[in-house]
C-alpha cells in the first residue's frame, strides 16, 4: 500500500501504551499507504484516541515504534506533516478566535518567532478557506458554526499546513447527514492529492463511501483491511466487546 | 470644592502620584496575562502562584535579593511540587494544587512573623501602594515591561496553547515549555502586582480584568486593549475611592474591578439576560 518507492505514510509496529494499571494499547501494527483514507473503527475506550496520541507523539510508548513517512513522529512534527482535527468535546468553542484564525494556526510551524503571517500565509490560509467553502463565514467566531462547517474549519487548518497525513477525532459526531456527506467528499478529494487520511470513528454507516479500509480496533488491532469484510457480523461483533464464541457458549449452558 | 480639584488633589502628593503610576503599570500587565489565563482555565494555578510566591519574597527582602528572583524560583517550585503530588495519582489536582500553596502560603507567613522590621512585610500580604518608594516604583516599571513584552511576542503561540495543545503539540511546539513561559509570567506579575493590592488579593486583577474582556468581544486582541483598559480605569478609581473614603486602596481596587465585572455580567452586550434571545438568532443564521 506504500506509495511509489516510498515508505508508508504512517507505521505502527508493536505499540504498546500503558497507563498505570490500565492497558490502552497492545501491540498494535499497522502500516498507511499514501492516498489512502482509513476508517479507525472501535468502540469508545478501544484505545482510538490514544492511538492517535502515540501516532502524535504524545504518550510515551510502553513497548514498540512509530514512523511517520518513514521518520519519527518528532521529525514529522517539526515539518507539520501531521494535521489533527479534534473531537468536538475537545474544543472549547466560546474562545474568542475566528474561523480564519483557527484556519491560521495550521500556518504556525512555517512561521517565525512571533508568527506574524506572510502574505503567502494569508494566502494560504484563503486557499484552504475556499476548499472547504467556509469563505463567506470565516470572520465568524469559531462557536457560531454549524457542527460540519466547525470539521471543516479544522481540516481547512489542516490543509493551511500542508499537512500530509491527517488525523480526524469522530468527525461525524453531532454531523448532520448533508454535512456529513460534505465531509465525505472533502476528504476523499484530499485522498486524491496522494494524502493520508485517518479517520476514527464509532459511526458505520459513513464508512463505505469514505473509506478505501478499515482498521477494527480493541485494544488491538482486530482485523485491517476491505471496508466490506470490516462491517461482516462477527468482525463488528468482536469489536463491539460481543463475544460470539462466548455467546454461543453461554447459550448452549 | 469643585470636582477637578477632587480629582486634581490628590496628585498634589508625590505618594498619591506614585501609587497612581504604579497602579496603573501593575493593572496593564497583570490584565494581559489575565486574557490567557482565564482562556487556559488557570485561575486555580494563578491562585496558587500568586500565594505560593510570599516566602520567596519575604527570603529575598532578608537576604536582599531581588524579590522578582524569589519569586520567580517559588513559583516554580510550586508548580513542580503541584505537579509532583498530583502525579503519584493519590490525590486529584485540585486538591494538589489547595495543599501546595496554602503550605507555601503559611511558610510565608511564619517567616514574615519571625523577620524583624515586620511593617515593611506585612505590606507584602496587603498590599501598601500609598507608601511605595521610587525604587520600588522602578522595579516594577522593569518587570512589567518585561512580562508585557514577552506576552505580547509569544502571544499567537499562547493563544494557540490556550485554544489547543494537541495542534500546537502536532505542529513541533513545546506545550511544555509554553506552558513554563506563561508561569514564569505569572510569577513576575505576581510580583508587580502585590505591591499594590498584596500577596491575598493578586489572583483578583489576575483573573477579573481577562473575564471581564471576555464578555465584552469574542476577539481576541480586542480582548488584549479592552482588559488593560478597564483594568487601568477601575484601578485608579479604586485609589481615588481609598484616597477620599481613606478606605484600604488594595481592597477598594479590587472590589472595583468586580463591581466593573458584575455590570458588564449583567448589563454588557452579551449579558445573561440578553443571551438567550442571541443564542436564538445564531442558531437560526446557522441552520440556514
Amino acid at each position: 500500500m506504500s506509495g511509489p518507492g516510498g515508505a508508508p505514510a504512517l507505521e505502527a509496529d508493536g505499540v504498546t501504551v500503558r497507563y498505570g494499571d490500565v492497558l490502552a494499547l497492545d501491540g498494535v501494527t499497522l502500516r498507511l499507504g499514501r492516498g489512502t483514507v482509513c476508517g479507525l473503527i472501535g468502540m469508545n475506550g478501544s484505545g482510538k484516541s490514544t492511538l492517535f496520541k502515540a501516532l502524535l507523539g504524545m504518550v510515551d510508548l510502553t513497548a514498540g515504534t512509530v514512523r511517520v513517512d518513514g521518520g519519527t513522529p518528532a521529525r514529522a512534527r517539526r515539518r507539520g506533516a501531521v494535521g489533527y482535527v479534534p473531537q468536538t468535546e475537545a474544543v472549547d468553542w466560546a474562545f474568542p478566535v475566528s474561523v480564519r484564525d483557527v484556519v491560521m494556526m495550521g500556518r504556525y510551524g512555517h512561521l517565525g518567532i512571533t508568527r506574524r503571517p506572510r502574505p503567502a500565509d494569508h494566502e494560504a490560509v484563503e486557499a484552504a478557506l475556499e476548499r472547504v467553502e467556509l469563505t463567506d463565514l470565516a470572520d465568524r467566531q469559531i462557536g457560531q458554526l454549524s457542527g460540519g462547517q466547525r470539521k471543516r474549519a479544522f481540516v481547512a487548518r489542516g490543509i493551511a499546513q500542508d499537512a500530509r497525513t491527517m488525523l480526524l477525532d469522530e468527525p461525524f459526531a453531532g454531523v448532520d447527514k448533508r454535512s456529513e456527506a460534505t465531509i465525505v467528499r472533502l476528504l476523499r478529494e484530499l485522498a486524491a492529492d496522494g494524502r493520508t487520511v485517518l479517520v476514527s470513528s464509532h459511526d458505520l454507516h459513513a464508512l463505505p463511501q469514505l473509506a478505501d479500509e478499515a482498521v477494527l480496533l480493541l485494544r488491538r488491532v482486530l482485523f485491517h483491511g476491505s471496508v466490506a469484510e470490516a462491517l461482516e457480523p462477527d468482525n463488528l461483533a468482536r469489536t463491539f466487546g460481543l463475544d460470539v464464541s462466548d455467546a454461543r457458549g453461554g447459550g448452549a449452558a | 470644592m469643585t470636582l477637578v480639584d477632587l480629582l486634581v488633589e490628590p496628585w498634589t502628593f508625590d505618594f498619591m502620584a506614585r501609587a497612581f503610576v504604579t497602579t496603573t503599570i501593575a493593572a496593564v500587565v497583570a490584565a494581559l496575562l489575565s486574557c490567557w489565563l482565564v482562556l487556559v482555565g488557570w485561575s486555580l494555578m494563578g491562585d496558587a502562584v500568586s500565594h505560593a510566591v510570599l516566602p520567596g519574597v519575604v527570603l529575598a527582602y532578608i537576604l536582599g535579593a531581588p524579590f522578582a528572583l524569589g519569586a520567580l524560583v517559588f513559583g516554580g517550585l510550586a508548580v513542580v511540587l503541584i505537579g509532583a503530588v498530583r502525579d503519584t495519582g493519590r490525590v486529584k489536582e485540585d486538591a494538589a494544587i489547595g495543599i501546595v500553596f496554602t503550605t507555601l502560603f503559611a511558610l510565608g507567613l511564619v517567616l514574615v512573623s519571625v523577620t524583624p522590621s515586620q511593617t515593611d512585610l506585612s505590606h507584602i500580604i496587603f498590599g501598601n501602594v500609598l507608601g511605595i518608594s521610587s525604587s520600588e516604583l522602578l522595579q516594577v516599571a522593569v518587570l512589567a515591561v518585561v512580562g508585557s513584552a514577552v506576552l505580547l511576542v509569544k502571544r499567537r503561540d499562547l493563544v494557540l496553547f490556550a485554544f489547543d495543545p494537541t495542534h500546537a503539540h502536532a505542529i513541533g511546539l513545546s506545550t511544555r515549555r509554553l506552558s513554563a513561559l506563561l508561569l514564569g509570567v505569572l510569577a513576575l506579575t505576581a510580583v508587580v502586582t502585590l505591591q499594590v493590592v498584596g500577596v491575598i488579593l493578586v489572583v483578583a486583577m489576575l483573573i477579573i480584568p481577562g473575564a471581564t474582556a471576555s464578555l465584552l468581544t469574542q476577539r481576541f486582541g480586542r480582548m488584549l486593549v479592552l482588559a488593560p483598559t478597564i483594568s487601568a480605569l477601575s484601578s485608579i478609581v479604586g485609589i481615588y475611592l481609598s484616597y477620599w473614603l481613606d478606605a484600604a486602596s488594595g481592597g477598594m481596587v479590587v472590589l472595583v474591578q468586580g463591581a466593573v465585572f458584575a455590570v458588564v455580567l449583567l448589563a454588557g452586550p452579551r449579558s445573561a439576560l440578553l443571551r438567550g434571545r442571541a443564542r436564538r438568532r445564531v442558531r437560526a443564521r446557522v441552520s440556514r
